[in-house]
C-alpha cells in the first residue's frame, strides 16, 4: 500500500493543482469507505434497522414476546387515528411545547443580556444559570416534585400559597413547565451568551456616535443579529419539548398525572409497548411520531432556505 | 466563538495590575444590574441548596410541615443510609462505565466518519450523507419500542452492551465534526501526502491534533448527555444492579415510598460530580456546549 501511494506521489510533486486533485481523489478511493464504516455499522444497527423494523411491526399485531405475529395491514394506523387517548397524549405534548418554548427563548435571552452586561463575575452568572442543566433529568424532576408537594414543599411555603401543584389537573402541567424552565434554560442561555459575545463592539460604538440610546442599540443591532440563534434555539427546543418524557413521568410518580392530564405522547407509546405489550400498535405510534418530528425539522430547513434566498 | 473568547479573556485572565486598569468604577447602572443578577442567581441556586440542606436533616425533620430551610439538627444519617442500604455505589460505577464507554466510542467513531464525509471520496457518499442528516431527527424517544425489540433480539437487554451501543450512533456529532473538518485547509494535508504519508497517518498525526478543541466539545457534550440519560437505560434495564444513577434514583428509590432526605442525598450524588467538574473546567465546558449547540446553525 505504501509503495503504491509513493508512486502516485512522485509525479504529483512536479505537476499542478489538477494532479493534486486526482491524487486527493485516489487517496480517498483507497480508504474513504473505511473511515465511515464503524459509524455506519452502528447507525445501521441502532437507527436504520429499528426504523425499518418499526415500519414492519406497525403493520402487524406483534406482542412483546414476538410469537404469533400476524399481518394486519393498516389496522394499527386506523385504530391510532381514532384513539382519543393518543390524541390527548399528543395534545399534552403539544401544550407543553407551546408553553415552554416561548418562555425559554425569552428567559434565555434576558439572562444572557444580563450576564453579558454585568462587568464583574461572569463565571458566577454562568455557573448559577447553567448548573441546573448539569443535573440528570430525574434528579431535577425529583427535586421539583419535592418542592411542589403540598405541605412539606418549599415552593408554596416561600410564596405563601396552597396550590395543589401535583394533584390538580389545571396545575400539573404548569408544574412540569416550571421545572423544565429551571432545568433547561441554561443551555439556551449559553447559546445566546456565545452569540452576544460574537457581536463586534465597533457596531455599538458606531451607533453610540450616531446618538443611538441603549434601547435603540438593542432593537436595531442586538436583536437582528441574534435572529439566527433564535431560530436555532426555537428549533432545538421544539424538537426536545415534543419528546417530553423524563420530567413528566418522574414528577407524577410514573403515572399519567391527575386525570391523565400530563401523559405525554412518548409515555403513552411506551405504555402501549411495555405495559399492554402491544408492540405492533406502539410501533405504529412511533412511526406517526417520527413523521411529526420530520415535518417540524423539514419546516425549519424550508424556512432557513427561504430566508437565505431572501437575503441574497 | 474564538473572537468572543478573546474579548472576554482580559477581564478573567490578566494579572492584577492590568485588571484594575480594565475595571471601571461601580456605576449606578452596574450596581442595579449586579443586584438583579444576584437575585436571579439565588432563584436558580435555591432548589439545589434546599436539596443539600434537606439531605442533612433526619427523615422525620425532612417531612415536617411547614418546611424550613436549615436543619435544626445537622446529621449525616441520610447519606449513611444511602451507602448502607442502597446500590448507590453500583449505580455510580455503572454510570461511569457507561458514560466513559459511550464518550470514547462516540468521539472516535464520529471523528472517523466526519473526516470520511468531509475529505474522502467513495461511492454513494452523497446518499449516505443524506441518510445521516435524516438521522439527526431520530432519538430513542422517537424509536422507542422498535429500538427495544431490536436490542432484545440481539440478546442485549439488561447488559452493558445494550445500554452503551444504542447511544453510540449520534448523527449530530458526525455532522458537527464534518463541518469542522471541512474548514481545515487542504494544503496542510497535501504537504503530508507529498512526503509520502497515507490517509490514515495524515488523519492521526495532522488532522486529529488540529481538531482537539472540537473533539473536546463533542466529548464533553456526549459525556453530559450520557451521564444524564434516563429514557434509554430505563427502557433497557430492569436489574437494579445494572442501573445507572439517574435511573436507579428515579425508579428504585421512588418505589419504597419516598424518603426525601435520602432521595435528595442520592440526587446530589448523581448531580454534583458534573457540577464540581464544571466549576473547574468552566471555560472548556461552556465553549464545548456552545460549540456543539451552535454547530446546528
Amino acid at each position: 500500500m505504501t509503495t503504491s501511494a509513493q508512486t502516485v506521489v512522485v509525479p504529483a510533486r512536479t505537476k499542478t493543482a489538477a494532479a493534486s486533485a486526482t491524487l486527493r481523489r485516489k487517496q480517498g478511493f483507497q480508504h474513504g469507505g473505511w473511515f465511515v464504516a464503524p459509524f455506519l455499522a452502528l447507525f445501521t444497527l441502532f437507527v436504520i434497522w429499528p426504523l425499518l423494523r418499526g415500519l414492519y411491526l406497525s403493520l402487524t399485531d406483534a406482542n412483546i414476546s414476538g410469537d404469533d405475529t400476524h399481518f394486519v395491514g393498516l389496522d394499527n394506523y386506523r385504530e391510532a387515528l381514532h384513539d382519543s387517548a393518543m390524541w390527548d397524549a399528543l395534545g399534552h405534548s403539544a401544550y407543553f411545547t407551546l408553553l415552554v418554548v416561548p418562555c425559554i427563548v425569552v428567559l434565555a435571552f434576558l439572562l444572557a443580556m444580563l450576564a453579558h452586561n454585568i462587568e464583574r463575575g461572569k463565571w458566577l452568572w454562568r455557573l448559577c444559570f447553567f448548573a441546573p442543566f448539569l443535573l440528570p433529568s430525574t434528579v431535577a424532576a425529583n427535586l421539583f416534585q419535592w418542592l411542589f408537594t403540598q405541605g412539606i414543599g418549599m415552593f408554596n411555603h416561600v410564596f405563601g400559597i396552597t396550590t395543589p401543584w401535583l394533584t390538580d389537573k389545571s396545575y400539573a402541567m404548569l408544574a412540569i413547565v416550571i421545572e423544565t424552565l429551571w432545568w433547561t434554560v441554561g443551555f439556551s442561555f449559553l447559546l445566546y451568551l456565545a452569540a452576544l459575545q460574537g457581536i463586534p463592539d465597533h457596531l455599538y460604538e458606531a451607533a453610540k456616535l450616531d446618538g443611538a440610546n441603549a434601547w435603540h442599540r438593542m432593537v436595531h443591532i442586538t436583536l437582528p443579529l441574534l435572529r439566527n440563534i433564535t431560530g436555532l434555539v426555537l428549533a432545538l427546543q421544539i424538537l426536545a419539548s415534543l419528546q417530553l418524557f423524563d420530567q413528566a413521568v418522574v414528577m407524577m410518580d410514573f403515572g399519567p398525572g391527575p386525570e391523565l392530564s400530563t401523559r405525554a405522547f412518548v409515555q403513552y407509546t411506551l405504555e402501549q409497548g411495555f405495559t399492554s405489550y402491544r408492540v405492533g400498535y406502539a410501533s405504529a405510534m412511533s412511526v406517526i411520531f417520527f413523521v411529526l418530528i420530520a415535518v417540524v425539522a423539514l419546516a425549519r430547513m424550508w424556512l432557513l432556505r427561504n430566508r437565505e434566498e431572501g437575503v441574497r | 466563538m474564538t473572537t468572543a473568547e478573546a474579548t472576554t479573556r482580559p477581564t478573567v485572565r490578566t494579572g492584577p495590575t492590568v485588571r484594575t486598569k480594565a475595571r471601571r468604577p461601580w456605576t449606578p447602572g452596574q450596581i442595579v444590574l449586579t443586584l438583579i443578577g444576584l437575585a436571579v442567581s439565588v432563584v436558580f441556586v435555591a432548589p439545589i441548596a434546599a436539596a443539600l440542606f434537606t439531605s442533612l436533616k433526619s427523615e422525620t425533620e425532612a417531612a415536617q410541615i411547614p418546611p424550613h430551610w436549615l436543619p435544626k439538627v445537622w446529621t449525616g444519617q441520610a447519606w449513611k443510609a444511602l451507602f448502607d442500604t442502597g446500590n448507590i455505589t453500583n449505580w455510580l460505577l455503572n454510570s461511569l462505565v457507561v458514560s466513559v464507554c459511550v464518550t470514547s466510542v462516540v468521539v472516535l467513531v464520529s471523528a472517523l466518519a466526519g473526516y470520511g464525509f468531509a475529505r474522502t471520496e467513495f461511492r454513494g457518499k452523497t446518499v449516505l450523507m443524506g441518510v445521516v442528516m435524516a438521522g439527526l431527527m431520530i432519538s430513542p424517544a422517537v424509536l422507542g419500542v422498535p429500538l427495544f425489540t431490536t436490542v432484545q433480539q440481539m440478546g442485549m437487554v439488561d447488559t452493558y452492551w445494550g445500554m452503551i451501543l444504542p447511544q453510540c450512533a449520534p448523527a449530530a456529532m458526525v455532522y458537527i465534526l464534518y463541518k469542522f473538518f471541512q474548514g481545515i485547509p487542504h494544503e496542510l494535508e497535501e504537504a503530508a501526502f507529498i512526503d509520502g504519508a497515507g490517509r490514515w497517518r495524515v488523519f492521526f498525526t495532522i488532522v486529529l491534533p488540529l481538531s482537539r478543541p472540537s473533539l473536546a466539545a463533542v466529548g464533553i457534550f456526549t459525556f453530559i448527555s450520557s451521564w444524564n440519560n434516563f429514557l434509554w437505560p430505563y427502557m433497557v434495564t430492569n436489574n437494579p444492579d445494572l442501573m445507572t444513577m439517574p435511573n436507579g434514583i428515579a425508579t428504585v428509590m421512588n418505589s419504597y415510598g419516598i424518603q426525601w432526605a435520602q432521595l435528595m442525598a442520592g440526587g446530589l450524588m448523581a448531580g454534583l460530580p458534573l457540577i464540581i467538574v464544571f466549576i473547574f473546567f468552566q471555560r472548556q465546558i461552556v465553549a464545548g456546549v456552545a460549540h456543539t449547540g451552535l454547530a446546528g446553525q
